[in-house]
């Protein structure tokens, strides 16, 4: 009796399992989708020198301070003026990772410390673990040259997707 | 009593008067530092494309390390796309290439206020503005 049994359930487990793998695959696809920057005034001041990253990658605290010191922009002089400044601000804020209803921002954002302000999405702990497989050689690819050079392996980076 | 056509003569005059600066200014981009030049110098004669080669070929050690010339980012010929130092592409400055790039005089101002520190280290002049423009613009 109980040897009849063993088949149904061990096929049934070997179905869950799969679905299992099957809906984390899928998840882990839609965590790679951050929406991209749709205020052509955030992306025009935001994406002349990198990709417009989206808000979605940094909490508010980030932008915050991101914003309130543009003219030392990763030691580069970035400064607009104070009404074009507030409305990226604002923006920026209301769409950030930690906003309301950020899914795909919220799981970027685990292992962060809540006093932490980081001011680079690469020093994410979970960005840094996602790229840990990336060699030293292929960053000093004269494609890449920088961190913030998203496009140079995620073709679709500007429409969102962050796939492998 | 005056003729009629004679009353708008003084006003006719200075319709000349005002337009042909203008007129020999004649690209609206550069026209703004044509004046400012102007008037600090009535035989302001006009920009030269020559200085402003110079310029944007120019290696300078007054601004950042990393940004010693314009063609750093912008490359050697300004009818190709340039890099910045993020790996963005950036629009070819010229105009043959680029046609809307210099409609927004305030954004044209932005960024020299921004690559000159960069790249010299400090504002840049009217005259290397007008001289810039009309080499890049022109290519």
């Amino acid at each position: 009796m109980i040897q009849r049994l063993v088949r149904p359930v061990l096929l049934l487990l070997a179905g869950v399992a799969f679905s299992l793998v099957l809906l984390n695959r899928v998840q882990a696809g839609g965590s790679h989708y951050f929406p991209p920057v749709a205020d052509p005034l955030v992306n025009a001041e935001c994406g002349s020198c990198h990709l417009a990253f989206s808000p979605a990658m940094l909490p508010a605290r980030s932008w915050q301070a991101l914003m309130g010191d543009l003219r030392n922009h990763f030691g580069d002089d970035a400064s607009v003026d104070p009404v074009t400044a507030e409305k990226i601000r604002r923006y920026l804020v209301a769409n950030a990772a930690d906003a309301r209803g950020q899914r795909q921002g919220e799981r970027l954002l685990r292992g962060l410390a809540p006093e932490r302000v980081p001011l680079r999405i690469t020093e994410l702990p979970k960005w840094v673990s996602e790229h840990r497989e990336l060699s030293a050689r292929s960053w000093r690819d004269p494609k890449v040259r920088s961190r913030a050079n998203c496009t140079a392996c995620h073709a679709d980076a500007a429409l969102g997707y962050y796939e492998d | 009593m005056l003729n009629p056509l004679s009353q708008y003569m003084p006003a006719a005059l200075l319709g000349i008067l005002v337009v042909l600066p203008a007129q020999a200014a004649g690209d609206p981009v550069t026209a703004p530092y044509a004046a400012e030049l102007r008037a600090v110098d009535p035989g302001f004669s006009g920009f030269s494309t020559a200085q402003g080669q110079a310029l944007y070929r120019g290696r300078f050690t007054g601004g950042k390390p990393d940004t010693p010339s314009c063609t750093t980012c912008h490359g050697d010929n300004p009818r190709q796309p340039g890099r910045s130092l993020t790996g963005k592409a950036l629009a070819p400055m010229a105009s043959t290439a680029s046609p809307a790039r210099y409609a927004d005089p305030a954004k044209v101002e932005k960024w020299f206020g921004r690559n000159c520190r960069e790249v010299l280290g400090r504002e840049c002049t009217p005259r290397e503005k007008g001289d810039w423009l009309s080499y890049v613009r022109g290519q």
